[in-house]
């Protein structure tokens, strides 16, 4: 049974509420139960800025993730320090390793580092350093079709951005081929 | 026989519950007069406010809300939006404008809304029983100030008209007087060329009317008179702060 | 129709045009402000207008002039906008005009936080203005009942003349949820708003918005006229959802976002063998009372489960008319309640009555 809680946390500009929001709405492309709650306030400003996100067969209760991720896509040190905590024994814990040299502290999670940055200049384009990540957590939990994740992204660009379909389709299989590697 | 003068259509046959001598009564007719004249009765919504002319909704004979204490800028605001073809005043005391309404005067004359403001300034709080109002002179007592208004704790009477002539969006500021036939005549003039502002879209306009109130005063309307020409106009001079340059 | 994503605050603003609301008047406060960021965007498109005042007070004084005029007219706020916006909120009770007002609830007292709360619920049940006056409150728990509520509250606001308010939370304005915007068919008549002060064109005598009445028996006549109405409301607008209670060894009361936690706690309960059931309250007010005549006698106790100090004990224990035990958890000034921690209370009532 599908029951995904995800934490995508980092950097504001980093691109982390977009991935989230990517991911729930590929699941409703889906047909599937789905839910994006960010953090809001001060700390969208420059701070840390994180959402949870939620796919489900069955309809979503709690929109909150508190101690109970199946995973967290962490793209900074402090959403590290924050959120590792709050991943259930077992969960995937996606930590972005061209931001972050601390490894985790936890043994019982599968951990996967992801040199997001570096990928993401290989491809020319840093921004999508996010769309690594998120082709890293696709690639571990096939929670949602990739195919789906781009038609979401089509929507969300708009026909003026189209032209950047090709280079995140390019991120996501990098990001996959990273995890699939390790 | 050819009638000379009637009554306008723009006031209700009803008694006015306004204290002998006050001038609330003049300054009614003069705006029904000119909505009268300028054909627009059935097309004007008014708001009255909360003070002596609170019940202005039961005298003027036209659509007409009542609003919270100086709050009627901001319903006039809903009002005009909604319907920007009609023609919207608001009918203000000085302790509605001057004191409790001062965001809403001053935030519908810098967006330039198309309203008119009748400012009936008596320099004190007709209907709560005669409390000092920022507008209250200095040396002038009132129930709150026993000793009469200082400087020292209440600061200087507020001029209402001037701040407002500094805001581009009022597109028409100025100050009248109904102390006299040739004042009145003067007072109705400034009345009708706000109405014409906001007709001609021009921006936010006011006509701040100095009047008397001898109730709390404690004068007989004669002295009132002679009370407002003495002490009010010296300090609140009359004439026009602000037009629009073709109207 | 297909269903969108859709953040809570920009569904609210779509499903309110959808619903007919051509003017929107407000001021900006966390977490609510996509809602007239929203509105600024689309209204225009829609033959409407937006204005951003310089106050909550001066929105909702807007909205009463707005509104007096017939338009299909709608704030919104968050709490400590909300109680600025009160004294305009009893006068258009006061007038019986219709609006909708919308509260994204946050912590309090003061400037509190921005993080969801649910500690509102006295101000919006009770009045919060002066005077005797009710509004009809809506609290929806998800994006899509939010949607299709919004119709319902202008409809009902036009049925009665009477505000109606929506309350949600900052998650609810702040999350993202699949929405479809479904045609809802409400249950109200509506006549032509010929109280409303369009003009008289000469044809009509003037129509008078007001909520002075000096004549004491007057003023008391409007009130007994009011409350007719409130009546009308009580027999005919109590929402509410319902389940697992006819059974239940121990219930819990909760409304909007937090009866979400309180079904995945209700999930573990069962998980453990303790039949809890729930009673959503959908409308405030009117409080669903008849709801708690289903709960057996052998019910252990009611929670009242709440972001907020426990604000609606009081109604559960009126609607519980001493039947059973009411008890309560809750936290406050943006804590979320756990599952787990719901769970726990649970359980420690249930150890303790046995």
């Amino acid at each position: 049974m599908l029951n995904e809680k995800v934490i995508c946390a980092g950097f504001g500009g980093q691109g982390v509420m977009l991935m989230g929001q990517l991911i729930s709405y590929a699941g409703m492309i889906e047909g599937k139960e789905v839910s994006w709650l960010p953090s809001y306030g001060p700390e969208m400003r420059g701070g840390t800025a994180n959402c949870a996100v939620m796919v489900s067969d069955k309809p979503i209760g709690s929109p909150v993730i508190t101690d109970n991720a199946t995973t967290a896509i962490i793209m900074n040190l402090p959403s590290l320090d924050k959120f590792e905590a709050d991943v259930i024994g077992g969960g995937n814990l996606l930590i972005n390793s061209s931001l972050i040299e601390k490894k985790a502290s936890r043994d019982d999670l599968n951990v996967y580092y992801v040199p997001a940055n570096e990928i993401a200049n290989d491809l020319g384009n840093l921004k999508t350093a996010n769309m690594v990540m998120l082709g890293a957590y696709l690639e571990l939990t096939k929670a949602v079709d990739i195919e789906s994740v781009l038609s979401a992204l089509k929507k969300t660009l708009g026909d003026a951005k189209a032209h950047l379909i090709d280079i995140n389709r390019e991120a996501i299989k990098r990001g996959a081929e990273a995890v699939k590697a390790s | 026989m050819a009638v000379v003068f009637q009554k306008t259509k723009g006031l209700l046959d009803n008694q006015t519950h306004y204290c002998p001598g006050c001038t609330h009564g003049i300054i009614h007719r003069l705006v029904a007069e000119v909505l009268e004249e300028l054909d627009v009765l059935g097309d004007t919504i008014a708001v009255a406010p909360v003070g002596c002319s609170t019940l202005a909704y039961d005298y003027f004979n036209m659509d007409i809300h009542q609003a919270a204490h100086g709050r009627a800028p901001a319903v006039a605001t809903g009002i005009k939006r909604v319907q920007p073809d009609k023609v919207v005043f608001t009918y203000q005391g000085d302790g509605d404008l001057a004191s409790i309404g001062t965001a809403e005067i001053i935030h519908a004359a810098h967006r330039g809304e198309k309203i008119t403001t009748i400012f009936v300034n008596n320099a004190i709080y007709g209907m709560t029983g005669g409390q000092m109002a920022p507008t209250t002179l200095i040396g002038q007592r009132a129930t709150t100030a026993p000793l009469g208004r200082t400087v020292e704790h209440s600061g200087m009477p507020l001029k209402v008209s001037e701040m407002l002539a500094t805001i581009n969006g009022a597109a028409f500021v100025e100050r009248v007087s109904v102390d006299s036939p040739a004042n009145i005549r003067k007072a109705k003039k400034a009345i009708k060329e706000a109405f014409e502002c906001q007709i001609a879209r021009k921006g936010f306009s006011i006509v701040e009317v100095l009047s008397t109130c001898p109730t709390n005063w404690g004068l007989t309307p004669i002295d009132a008179i002679k009370w407002l020409q003495d002490n009010m106009i010296p300090y609140y001079p009359i004439g026009n702060l602000r037009r629009p340059e073709e109207v | 129709m297909a269903k969108i994503l859709m953040k809570g605050n920009e569904a609210i603003g779509a499903a309110a045009i959808k619903a007919g609301c051509k003017y929107f008047f407000g001021y900006p406060i966390t977490p609510q402000n996509e809602v007239p960021e929203y509105m600024s965007r689309e209204l225009p498109k829609n033959g409407g207008v937006f204005l951003q005042a310089e106050s909550e007070v001066a929105a909702i004084n807007m909205v009463y002039g707005a509104s007096g005029c017939g338009a299909r007219v709608m704030t919104s706020s968050s709490s400590p906008g909300i109680a600025l916006k009160q004294e305009g909120i009893t006068y258009i009770a006061g007038a019986e005009l219709p609006c909708v007002i919308v509260n994204i609830v946050r912590g309090g007292p003061g400037l509190g936080g921005i993080q969801p709360a649910q500690s509102d619920y006295n101000q919006v049940t009770r009045g919060g203005g002066n005077g005797d006056y009710k509004l009809l409150v809506l609290a929806p728990a998800n994006l899509q009942e939010m949607v299709d509520l919004m119709q319902e509250a202008f409809d009902a606001a036009d049925y009665y003349r009477n505000p109606v308010m929506l309350v949600g939370d900052g998650m609810i304005g702040q999350m993202m949820e699949p929405v479809e915007f479904r045609e809802i068919k409400t249950k109200y008549t509506l006549s032509e708003k010929t109280w409303a002060t369009t003009g008289t064109k000469g044809q009509r005598p003037h129509n008078i918005i007001n909520s002075l009445f000096l004549d004491p028996a007057q003023l008391e006549e409007h009130n007994h006229k009011l409350q007719k109405k409130y009546d009308d409301m009580k027999a005919n607008e109590v929402r509410y959802e319902s389940v697992g209670v006819e059974d239940a060894d121990i219930v819990l009361v909760a409304y909007g976002t937090t009866s979400r936690i309180v079904r995945n706690a209700i999930a573990t309960l069962k998980e453990e063998g303790i039949k809890a059931g729930l009673i959503r309250p959908i409308s405030l007010w009117p409080f669903p009372m008849a709801a708690f005549d289903a709960i057996p006698e052998t019910c252990k106790a009611i929670v009242s489960v709440e972001m907020s100090m426990g604000q609606m004990i009081d109604d559960i224990k009126i609607a519980s008319n001493g039947r059973w035990a009411v008890d309560f958890y809750g936290r406050s000034g943006g804590m979320i309640p756990t599952p787990d921690g719901i769970v726990a209370k649970v359980k420690e009532i249930m150890g303790g009555v046995k």
